[in-house]
């Protein structure tokens, strides 16, 4: 479902009454069922959307490399909604999903994507209790290499972990899927395909990042997808929630709301971890919500219209009201949608730079 | 483990370079009975005592073996790491002939008797001497000070509490009130461990994009700022053990201009690394100080230069694969650096950063003077610990090659230039690269 383009503040009038998802295909449409037009969408336009092995974080990605993944995304948005979803590009490779750390909706857009793409999919989550951290890092890369996966999904709570993986692996794709505060790339690229496809374009763009900057991993890959793609960046934070040298990231940093939401065509709120609001970084959850809560007036200083994205969990009445999160500039819910299809790009893009692919 | 016996040695032909005495020439170098007997030109083979082995060292550099002011060695309680002999043959491959050990040991060097048996441990299987430090507290919990008299009386040359910092600044005053009575050396690691929080490298943009906690500049400097003033207060000898950045050095200038009895190292990663070192989360550059930008590594060198920095440690930390691969925060900090210490600092004086005679000065004389040790010298009638130094080959560091029990080397693959080529011990050869 596309939104109404009014409403988004900061399109471009060109796009208006052009909707990106809808495709003229080039071939007689008749004599095809759906979704072999939908698979012929999909065929490779290039044979390297991404001409690397890994997807270990966003930085280093060129804008031709995100634009393709986000252009492959969007077809598979078309793909997933409709009856018969499924495709055959991972047809015989085995897709392991490794959570060091709890993870929901991730590890199920993973797990969803796989399969949609006819992967083998095996879920292995480690809660952390029960394993001691690190230690076993090593030793499941060598365990998993010996099962020949195909492909690897990693959380883990240590920023660098999953590369440190990755080295110690062959012959297998391997995709972060969080690791600590360093990056988290496939949440950056569902939140830039939400953004495309609701403003048509990214570059020009004012997007405002609030809330825990220091701790995010989606901050971080944010930070530097948006940069690539043209679009300005601000985030917004007390002054303990700041990485030192962000202002060397690219963005403008503000400390209050009212300055820091003006002009903004979207508003990208962040979870604060609970542990964070006791008085450790800020003094509690009742003055974080008085000052960086997004509620209805603090919206009113974005550009009228903007879009209010969150990469959940959210912590309601912590860094977001829910009449807001509920509310028409929401697109929370739509950026799970994206976040299955821009997985599926993902595990699309890697698999054809597989061996023997 | 000696190659060979005491004969006597006369190393003809080198260029000697004696930092005691700022004495740089081209000439021959007798040892013989343990001792330097002379340094100078044309003492040729005709003038050696029967029996001497006569060593052809044209071209090569003839210094005083280094002393190392802190090093790690695992005995007692984590031989694993490493041992007074694994320690010490790394240290002659690296040239240094005075290792001091630190305390941080299980159990801690604290008491007379864990003095007395390193004594004779190293006594037993080291190569080259060895010269504990003992804790400065008990247990290096930072609450009780131990027996610093009679440790010292043991064989102590110093007292820290490893790479811990004394918080209570009512314990640090009276430890260097009580040691200045039996002038004893108080070495301190500075770092605020309240500030250092979960930090795992230096606070910066590097370590923000990375996504790791950072370890600001001031938990340092803190530290060492309230040193200088209870030492001002209180008098004692201190030394700064591990100084990384430009503001520590404001501190250390006005306390040397202050006239107060301060000392300071850095450690040899820190003149020649910087934080960027650690790109992709090497974890064997996670140091405890962490590394710091280019901008404070120059300042060190300068320092260095000027003398304000007094010498140059290697910080030997060994740490074995099960606590190093792992992801970055979760590793455990530490380098070696016994067998390197040298060569690495050789690539600063190739660069043009510093020049051989302070370099030199810094790795043997100025320790020897700080802790009271024979050697730093190649004075005639001081110990023969002498090296043999080639400092033009060019080679590349295999961490294989190298003999410390573990590989957590930062100079992993690094091309040097230089190495050394014999490391004599009180005129015995325990070394001889060939």
């Amino acid at each position: 479902m596309l939104r109404d383009p009014s409403i988004c503040a900061g399109c471009r009038p060109l796009w208006i009454g052009k909707p990106r998802t809808v495709r003229e295909p080039a071939l007689p449409q008749a004599k095809l069922a759906p979704i072999e037009l939908a698979l012929m969408n999909i065929a490779p336009k290039s044979s390297f959307v991404l001409s690397r092995r890994h997807l270990l974080g966003i930085e280093g990605l060129s804008r031709e490399e995100i634009s393709s993944l986000l252009d492959l995304g969007e077809e598979f948005v078309e793909l997933n909604r409709q009856i018969e979803k499924k495709r055959t590009s991972l047809r015989g490779r085995t897709q392991v999903d490794l959570f060091f750390e709890v993870s929901t909706r991730t590890q199920a857009s993973f797990e969803l994507a796989g399969k949609r793409l006819g992967a083998d999919v095996m879920n292995m989550s480690t809660s952390s209790s029960s394993i001691r951290k690190g230690e076993t890092l090593i030793d499941t890369a060598i365990t998993l290499n010996a099962m020949h996966p195909d492909i690897l999904v990693v959380r883990h709570q240590s920023s660098g972990a999953v590369e440190l993986l990755a080295s110690k692996l062959d012959g297998c794709s391997v995709i972060n899927a969080g690791d600590g505060a360093h990056e988290h790339p496939t949440q950056a690229l569902l939140d830039a395909l939400t953004i495309r496809r609701n403003c048509g374009h990214i570059e020009g763009l004012l997007v405002v990042i609030c809330g825990d900057i220091l701790h995010s991993r989606v901050a971080r890959s944010n930070i530097f997808l948006l940069n690539t793609m043209g679009a300005r960046v601000r985030v917004v934070a007390p002054s303990t929630l700041l990485p030192p040298g962000i202002e060397r990231f690219g963005v403008e940093v503000a400390r209050d709301m009212r300055e820091g939401l003006n002009g903004a065509d979207i508003v990208m709120m962040l979870r604060l971890q609970r542990e964070r609001m006791n008085g450790s970084y800020v003094p509690s959850v009742g003055e974080y919500f008085h000052y960086y809560g997004l509620d209805e007036k603090k919206l009113s200083y974005a550009k009228p219209g903007a879009l209010v994205m969150h990469p959940g969990p959210m912590n309601r009445g912590v860094e977001i009201d829910s009449i807001v999160a509920d509310g028409a500039q929401s697109v929370i819910r739509e950026q799970v949608e994206m976040g299955v299809a821009v997985r599926m790009a993902v595990l699309e893009a890697l698999s054809r730079n597989l061996p023997n692919a | 483990m000696m190659l060979s016996d005491r004969r006597p040695i006369l190393l003809a032909n080198a260029r000697i370079v004696d930092p005691s005495r700022d004495f740089d020439m081209v000439g021959d170098l007798l040892i013989a009975d343990g001792v330097i007997r002379e340094a100078k030109k044309g003492i040729g083979a005709a003038g050696v005592p029967e029996g001497t082995d006569v060593i052809d060292c044209r071209g090569k550099l003839i210094a005083p073996g280094l002393i190392d002011m802190r090093a790690f060695v695992g005995e007692p309680g984590a031989g694993y790491r490493e041992t007074f002999a694994s320690a010490s043959q790394a240290a002659a491959a690296g040239g240094v002939t005075t290792i001091v050990c630190q305390p941080n040991t299980s159990p801690v060097i604290d008491d007379p008797a864990t003095v007395d048996f390193v004594l004779r441990r190293a006594r037993d299987t080291a190569i080259v001497h060895v010269h504990p430090m003992a804790a400065l507290t008990k247990d290096l919990e930072g609450k009780e000070m131990t027996e610093i008299g009679l440790l010292k009386a043991a064989g102590a040359v110093a007292f820290t509490d490893g790479d811990k910092s004394v918080t209570n600044a009512q314990v640090m005053r009276r430890a260097l009130e009580y040691a200045g009575d039996f002038d004893a050396l108080i070495v301190h690691h500075t770092e605020d461990p309240d500030l250092i929080g979960d930090g795992v490298m230096n606070e910066g943009e590097f370590g923000a994009r990375l996504g790791l906690l950072g370890i600001p500049k001031a938990a340092e400097t803190i530290m060492l700022e309230r040193d200088i003033r209870l030492v001002a207060l209180s008098g004692g000898r201190y030394h700064a053990a591990s100084i990384t950045c430009g503001e520590s050095l404001e501190v250390l200038r006005r306390a040397k201009d202050a006239g107060l009895n301060v000392t300071a190292s850095c450690s040899i990663n820190h003149i020649t690394l910087n934080e960027t070192d650690i790109g992709p989360y090497r974890t064997f550059l996670k140091l405890s100080p962490p590394l710091r930008a280019e901008e404070d590594r120059k300042l060190l060198v300068n320092a260095l230069a000027s003398g304000l920095v007094d010498m140059v440690m290697s910080d030997h930390n060994p740490q074995d694969v099960e606590v190093k691969r792992l992801p970055f925060a979760e590793a455990a900090p530490g380098a070696i650096g016994l067998e390197t210490m040298l060569v690495a600092g050789l690539r600063l004086m190739h660069a043009g950063e510093i020049d051989l005679v302070t370099l030199l000065r810094a790795m043997s004389t100025r320790p020897a003077e700080l802790l009271n040790l024979p050697g730093g010298t190649l004075k005639s009638g001081a110990i023969a610990d002498v090296i043999v130094v080639d400092l033009e080959t060019p080679w590349v560091l295999d961490p294989g090659e190298l003999k410390s029990k573990c590989k957590n080397t930062p100079f992993d693959e690094a091309r040097m230039t230089g190495r050394v080529v014999r490391t004599i011990v009180a005129g015995r050869t325990v070394y001889e690269y060939v």
